[in-house]
């Protein structure tokens, strides 16, 4: 990575902290005890399957709110404040700015992600008493709940570097939901005929397909998913986040900022 | 500037109104009985809430799943005749995770049986551990539940057995299935086999209600067995002298007992001037077939907890 863009993307993670952005873990701290007290209670034989599956379902979800708010933002504030200019004004590439961007929001997701894992964890070891080898399979879900952010980052820069913030905030939260089908979008384009499941088809490859990154249910149930799917996903993530930030430099490159 | 006085003012309205707001809440509550648990499915179609889950169903399922057991730990606790929800709720819980198995060892307890014990659902019972076995075929405690509602609720035997025998091909099944279908086929030992299946579900499970239910019919199925075997004794001692025995006492030195024989709360057993044997409190007994006096009918249900 260029100096340029380590620069921008330190810049992007001091200005998220300061922003007090990490004050989510505060509730998520309270939201994973809480529940860690309860669930022994109401939750009689599925203790561990219930903090699992709420741990990191608040890790994702959390995450993916943080991604999305934050990441529509980032270009447009730096417009309305005028600092883009300032920063273009320098030695900066504007596909630099795009990509320093990234990595700064995707660098505070990861460093959220890790302390809410910590909470994760924490939870786990109150309500069982002692680890298992089956949780380090909780690593594995982590690992593909921050692909999913990176694919959410790279949309919500997507949508932020030619939208307003409300409509990149919509566009981004109906990707995530649309994405969140897509195995049932690529069945409902299996059921239709001629141009019509050309088009659906394409349309459903085209959404992210956020299903096969969850396995968040799987891993509760100590069911391993296999290296081949870890290896597929995290090449999935890969193309789909350089798709998604290309397009965002092609675009963030032509537009007018007169 | 920040006025102390404006502080106090709003804190003190703060707390008073959320304190009024709890109290007329409570007072709602008493006005509307069971208004907070009684619709409870809001969504019925477990397709549409796998759908609303976005991915999140293990979470989901955990909701639901929680959700059917305090839907009917809540109304068997208030003596409610009807489970109308617990068939949906366990059938959305197991769509949104069908390896949740607590969720199947609970529908074979509570959805077979009758009110009030359960919801009087065998068929949704058994279609529910039919879905379990086929989403978990190596789990050979879903092929004792589903026979466990065969033999317990619906008394076909022949299916028990073959469910049970089917169990017990699965690999690492408890070698207590083999026994079971064999037992089923002969249909033998009826007592025993009962007394077996419930002690079976009372250490298999953590959940309060499936080990209360299961205690509740150990009690009775000793009640049952005591019963048959000192109405045995009344008939062999009528036979032996021509008369029937004056007092428990005389029948339990005929019959070499150390005692007068007591049921399993510690009350003796009483003999009627027919000579027919009867339980001291039939109502502490839910599922007693046998000991009741002519016309008995059953008080409402209610649990034991063991010491």
């Amino acid at each position: 990575m260029n100096a340029r863009i380590a620069y921008i993307a330190s810049n992007t993670f001091r200005e998220a902290v300061r922003d007090r952005v990490l004050y989510n873990l505060i509730a998520f701290a309270l939201l994973i005890s809480g529940a860690a007290i309860l669930v022994g209670q109401i939750s009689i034989d599925i203790e561990r399957l219930v903090v699992v599956n709420l741990g990191l379902t608040a890790v994702s979800l959390f995450g993916v709110v943080i991604a999305i708010f934050i990441g529509i933002g980032l270009v447009s504030k730096e417009i309305e404040k005028r600092t883009l200019y300032t920063v273009l004004s320098r030695p900066v590439r504007r596909w630099e700015f795009i990509i320093g961007k990234f990595f700064g929001l995707a660098g505070t997701l990861v460093v959220n992600t890790f302390f809410m894992a910590i909470g994760v964890f924490g939870a786990l070891l109150y309500v069982t008493h002692r680890f298992s080898a089956p949780d380090a399979l909780i690593f594995v879900a982590l690992y593909f709940i921050i692909l999913e952010f990176l694919i959410i980052c790279s949309l919500a820069l997507l949508f932020s570097s030619f939208s307003s913030p409300l409509l990149s905030a919509v566009f981004a939260f109906s990707l995530f939901v649309i994405g969140s089908f897509a195995d049932d979008l690529r069945g409902f384009a299996g059921l239709t005929h001629g141009l019509t499941r050309w088009i659906a088809t394409t349309a459903a490859y085209l959404v992210p397909n956020f299903s096969t990154l969850n396995v968040i249910n799987a891993v509760a149930h100590q069911q391993p998913p296999s290296v081949q799917l870890v290896l597929q996903n995290t090449l999935y993530a890969l193309f789909y986040t350089a798709m998604a930030l290309s397009g965002a430099v092609l675009i963030f490159e032509r537009r007018n900022l007169k | 500037m920040i006025s102390p006085r404006t502080t106090i003012i709003a804190a003190s309205c703060l707390a008073i109104s959320m304190a009024a707001s709890v109290l007329v809440q409570r007072h709602n509550d008493q006005l509307r009985p069971g208004a907070a648990l009684d619709d409870v499915l809001y969504i019925s179609s477990p397709t549409m809430v796998k759908r609303a889950s976005l991915g999140f169903d293990g979470l989901m399922a955990c909701i639901y799943w929680t959700r059917a057991v305090q839907y009917f730990g809540y109304r068997h606790h208030y003596r409610e005749l009807s489970y109308n929800e617990l068939a949906p709720l366990l059938e959305i819980t197991t769509a949104l995770d069908p390896h949740l198995l607590p969720a199947y060892q609970f529908g074979a307890n509570f959805l077979a049986p009758k009110p009030p014990w359960g919801a009087g659902q065998p068929d949704r019972a058994i279609r529910l551990m039919n879905y379990g076995i086929a989403h978990n075929s190596d789990n050979w405690q879903l092929y004792y539940n589903l026979g466990f509602v065969y033999y317990t609720e619906l008394k076909d035997y022949k299916k028990a057995s073959e469910v049970f025998g089917r169990g017990a091909e699965v690999p690492n099944a408890h070698p207590f299935m083999r026994v079971l279908a064999a037992q089923m086929a002969q249909h033998a030992g009826e007592y025993e086999t009962a007394r077996r299946l419930w002690s079976f579900t009372y250490h298999s499970s953590r959940q309060t209600n499936i080990r209360e239910n299961a205690l509740e019919h150990l009690r009775s199925i000793q009640v049952d067995e005591d019963v048959t075997n000192l109405q045995d004794a009344v008939t062999r001692f009528g036979r032996r002298t021509g008369r029937l025995p004056a007092s428990m006492s005389e029948l339990a030195a005929a019959e070499h007992l150390p005692g007068i024989p007591v049921d399993p709360d510690g009350h003796p057993y009483i003999m009627s001037p027919e000579g027919r044997i009867l339980v001291h409190s039939p109502g502490d007994f839910s599922f007693i077939t046998k000991g009741t006096p002519p016309g008995y009918k059953p008080s409402a249900p209610k649990f034991h907890i063991k010491d």
